[in-house]
């Protein structure tokens, strides 16, 4: 069994409204999105189809448009939108204090 | 089964007249005649007009069958394809075709139509020559087309015009030799005929007017041809167009009577009383007919007499001439100059190529030609016909109907009379297609012109029977679909734009908000769209939205298969000093990239930079006076340039320095898709100036400016826009280009479809014609550059812009 621990990763507003950031993580590039409607997901950096970085793709609603060749990513799930069949690990994330919390593999 | 003791009908030609007239016999009375139909061609009948669009590669062969074999089943008709009828024997009563087969016949049909008028001239007989009157004729040509380089086409009427037109659009080289000074002479006045010439010259055509064919050369194929002041012309293929003659040749074997034509009178029967004759082949009261819209009367006329009536008398109408090139408008009817008992009103409007001639006879409208500007020709067309006594209006007339009536663009067809011709080639009026739809409920165009005939022919009064079809349905009928930007709205991207300006719209929450859109905040397809429009509608004014940007515009770099990145320092015009070429190799090995590779646009990329080090190495490249290739962007690309005038034995102008004037005027604009230019140094054209949206051709006397090319994944060759005679010119017709492209193109259309959609014609209005309008555009074009021409890398790597892009957070331990 895995245990997970919340770590505060940044405020956010060190993330911009429909925007992303990255963090390094040694399982892997995390993907962190602020959604237009300040919601928060966090997903590995890595879309199902080759690999693309998602953090570079335009996010609307709760998904978001992988740069390379489009598919779209539903943040909620970590799932590849139909017709496209793929997932991304996903990582729990909350918002306290106007900061931006994770929970990762300790 | 039918009776057997029906009267039999043989039809000789299986062409446009003799089915016709079958067709309306039918509709009179579809049982008395056993009929029989030879036709020399192997083919079912088909429509012989639409042979110019199959050459021009519009139309396949199958679009243009009018009746299929299974039609001929289907009415009980015996046709026989490929056995010409040989002899008539009208004592016996029969007809014997060339297989040997022989048939009685109680009423016999010709309906043989016409054949080219071959030139007494050496050669004709040589692999490679061929007319333009059948499918036959046409698959040589096209044949032709794919093997080799070179056509000439002999005649400069309404056929051979049509000839060599589908044959430059095959790929061909063209050139046109025409016996008399000015083309399509007996349609056409001498300045229509010369606008004409201007024109085609201007698509590519070659034109030898003047020019009489002494003899055709070659010895196993064609080779060229020889005129007879000394002119010749190489050809690897030879149409021969100079005319039609009526095919009378088992008529007059028959005895009939025989003048040019097979003479018929009113009822259109022969001087044998149980043959007649229709179409081309006939003569009647001295005038033969080349044209479809009177042997639609013959038709009717004469399947009256077969069927037994009596009443009904062929006379010959005016009829009127249209060319069926794509983007050529030219109309003409009745007569073309005026003699000693008429005036002419002529109307000439140099600027856009336009040119309008009435002739005009006791108050009465006798003659009009059209040129550039069509649209009123059904309109005089009418008052030719119905010989109106137009005295009070003859001095606005010409300036259409539209200035008469108040200003609307189109014409009126509510106020049309109900008998007003609509279909000048099947004889259709306005009440006719009205009540056909009411009467059978259609709504669709396709449905109308399977009813009524109506545009089933040559198709120009397309657009009239889809705003009859509009009017009588209260309804706009539609198009091919006009795609909505996303499906996040039902808007389409021009009533978006136009929403934009209209109700100030700002930002993009105000352009969703106030055009409903479905989705809070847009989606990847219309959030980039939207930016652009916002961006081009308020310079200045409105803030670009990062987040609304691909990748690549976000980062001003192109984003990898391995997530790095590549950047492409500008070279402006494709050149680059010691100092820049020494700072990309500073950095290359600096940042240890994996490639440095000269791009497709002539210019250096350096590939796999981690985004973490875009910032730094933009700054080191920015120190050294590099900027932002923009090789990632919506925007302008590059100009291609080759050395010209400075270096080269050929150049006629400076086409490296133009194309750096160009690039400084042009870069860091945002279009609606990526934007590429070239300037070459003279018409061997090694800038590729003919692919690219923007193209300049510099010349002796100036600069050929060409547009709409593209090179990508649907080869198209520029459109030419118009010569100019100095660099200033150049520049300001490029801004304004820009500028217009930037204005009405769709978000992710390149020039060519863009152009594609409007037409050249359209561009030419707004950026040659219009002068004032030309200068209005470059001036925003301009204005739009002052809020545009910062250096994004400068921005980014000096100025923190955008910081957090390029920053991961903190790793997690
Ligand atoms: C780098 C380069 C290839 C090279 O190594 O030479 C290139 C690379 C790409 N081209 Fe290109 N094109 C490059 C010259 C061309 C040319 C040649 C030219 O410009 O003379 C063409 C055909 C000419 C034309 O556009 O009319 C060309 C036609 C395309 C097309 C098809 C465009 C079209 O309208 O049909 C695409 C796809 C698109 O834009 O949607 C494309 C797209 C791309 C993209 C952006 C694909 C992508 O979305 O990632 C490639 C980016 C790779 C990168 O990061 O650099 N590239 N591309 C060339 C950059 C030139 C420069 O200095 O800016
Ligand atoms: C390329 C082209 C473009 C044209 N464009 C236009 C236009 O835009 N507008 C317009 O109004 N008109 C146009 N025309 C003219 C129009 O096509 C003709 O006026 C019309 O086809 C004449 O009809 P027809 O039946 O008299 O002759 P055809 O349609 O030629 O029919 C005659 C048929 O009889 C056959 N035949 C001849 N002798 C015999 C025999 N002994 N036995 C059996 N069969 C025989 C022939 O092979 C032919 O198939 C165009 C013509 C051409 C070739
Ligand atoms: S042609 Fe252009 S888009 Fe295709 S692989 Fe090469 S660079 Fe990429
Ligand atoms: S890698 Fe994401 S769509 Fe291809």
């Amino acid at each position: 069994m895995t245990e997970l621990t919340w770590v505060r990763v940044c405020a956010l507003a060190d993330i911009l409204p429909l925007g992303a950031r990255t963090i390094p993580h040694r399982k892997g590039e995390i993907a962190v999105f602020r959604c237009g409607d300040d919601s928060i997901f966090a997903v590995l950096n890595r879309c199902p189809h080759k690999q693309g970085p998602l953090s570079e793709g335009i996010v609307h609603g709760h998904r978001v448009a992988c740069p390379l060749h489009s598919w779209v990513i539903d943040l909620e799930s970590g799932e590849a939108v139909a017709p496209d069949i793929g997932c991304t690990p996903k990582i729990p994330t909350k918002i306290e204090d106007g900061a931006v919390w994770l929970a990762v593999p300790a | 089964m039918l009776p057997i003791s029906r009267e039999r009908l043989v039809v000789v030609g299986n062409g446009m007249a003799g089915m016709r007239t079958v067709e309306e016999l039918l509709k009179l009375d579809p049982t008395r005649f056993d009929i029989a139909v030879f036709g020399a061609e192997p083919h079912p009948n088909y429509d012989r007009i639409m042979l110019s669009s199959v050459l021009a590669g519009e139309k396949q062969v199958d679009d243009i069958v009018i009746n299929t074999r299974a039609w001929y089943e289907e009415n009980d008709i015996s046709l026989h394809t490929g056995d010409p009828v040989v002899k008539i024997d009208p004592k016996a009563r029969t007809v014997t075709a060339q297989s040997g087969l022989t048939v009685p016949y109680d009423r016999l049909l010709l309906a043989t139509g016409s054949k080219p008028i071959v030139p007494p001239i050496p050669g004709l007989n040589l692999p490679g020559v061929c007319a333009f009157r059948d499918i036959a004729d046409v698959d040589t040509m096209i044949d032709a087309s794919t093997k080799h380089r070179k056509a000439v086409v002999i005649g400069g009427g309404l056929l051979g015009l049509e000839a060599a037109w589908g044959l430059k659009r095959r790929g061909m080289d063209v050139a046109l030799v025409h016996l008399m000074p000015t083309l399509m002479e007996r349609q056409l006045d001498e300045t229509a005929g010369k606008l004409l010439q201007r024109d085609l010259t201007e698509r590519g055509i070659a034109f030898f007017t003047n020019g009489q064919t002494e003899e055709v050369t070659g010895k196993d194929r064609v080779t060229g041809i020889k005129l007879a002041d000394g002119r010749g012309a190489p050809a690897d293929l030879v149409v021969v167009a100079i005319g039609i003659r009526p095919e009378t040749t088992l008529a007059r074997e028959a005895g009939l009577e025989v003048n040019r034509g097979i003479v018929v009178g009113d009822n259109l029967s022969t001087s044998d009383p149980d043959i007649f004759a229709v179409g081309e082949c006939a003569e009647h009261r001295g005038q033969v007919v080349g044209l479809v819209a009177p042997i639609w009367d013959m038709a009717k006329v004469c399947a009256h007499h077969l069927a037994g009536g009596g009443e009904l008398i062929y006379t010959a109408q005016v009829s009127a001439t249209r060319l069926k090139i794509t983007g050529i408008d030219v109309y003409s009817a009745g007569q073309l100059a005026a003699g000693e008992d008429e005036d002419e009103i002529v109307l000439r409007d140099a600027r856009r190529g336009a040119y309008r001639k009435l002739v005009m006879r006791d108050g009465k409208v006798v003659g009009t030609v059209l040129y550039g500007d069509v649209t009123d020709g059904a309109w005089y067309f009418d008052l030719i016909r119905r010989r109106t006594d137009v005295s009070d209006i003859a001095s606005r007339m010409i300036l259409g109907q539209a200035a008469l009536g108040g200003g609307t663009q189109e014409p009126d067809v509510a106020a049309m009379p109900d008998d007003m011709q609509i279909c000048g080639c099947n004889g259709v009026c306005k009440g006719t297609i009205v009540d056909t739809i009411k009467a059978k409920g259609l709504d669709s165009y396709e449905a109308v012109k399977a009813h009524t005939k109506a545009s089933a022919s040559c198709g120009s009064c397309a657009p009239l029977v889809r705003q009859l079809l509009a009017a009588t349905l209260g309804v706009e009928v539609t198009g091919p679909a006009i795609p909505t930007v996303c499906k996040c709205t039902d808007h389409t991207h021009e009533e978006v734009r136009t929403q934009i300006l209209k109700q100030k719209l700002k930002t993009q929450a105000a352009v969703r908000e106030a055009m409903a859109w479905k989705t809070p905040d847009g989606c990847a397809s219309c959030r980039p769209a939207l930016n652009f429009y916002l961006l081009c509608a308020w310079p200045g004014e409105y803030q670009d939205d990062s987040r609304s940007r691909f990748i690549n515009e976000r980062a001003h770099a192109n984003i990898q298969k391995d997530g790095t990145y590549s950047v492409i320092p500008r070279m402006w015009g494709g050149t680059a000093t010691p100092a820049e070429l020494a700072a990309i190799a500073t950095v290359a090995a600096k940042y240890d990239v994996k490639e440095v590779k000269i791009t497709g646009g002539q210019r250096l990329g350096i590939y796999g930079i981690k985004k973490p080090d875009l910032p730094a190495v933009w700054g080191e490249l920015t120190d050294a006076g590099l900027v932002s290739g923009h090789a990632y962007a919506k925007g302008l690309r590059t100009v291609k340039t080759c050395v010209g005038l400075e270096w080269c034995r050929f150049g006629t102008q400076d086409s490296t320095s133009l194309g750096k004037q160009l690039e400084r005027l042009t870069w860091g604009n945002w279009t609606p898709h990526k934007f590429k230019m070239g300037v070459s140094g003279c018409p061997r054209n090694c800038a590729e100036a003919s692919i690219k949206d923007f193209g300049v051709v510099c010349v002796e006397s100036g600069f050929d400016l060409l547009v709409g090319g593209n090179g990508g994944i649907e080869l198209r060759g520029t459109d030419r826009l118009c010569h100019v005679a100095t660099e200033a010119e150049v520049l300001e017709y490029c801004a304004a280009f820009m500028q217009l492209y930037r204005e009405e193109a769709r978000y992710l259309d390149r020039t060519a479809p863009w152009i594609e959609r409007v037409g050249i014609a359209y561009v030419r209005t707004r950026i040659v014609d219009d002068a004032e309008g030309r200068k209005v555009l470059a001036e925003k074009f301009r204005h739009a550059q002052s809020f545009l021409q910062d250096d994004p890398w400068a921005e980014r790597a000096n100025q923190g812009v955008d910081a957090t892009e390029f920053k991961p957070l903190p790793a997690l331990v």
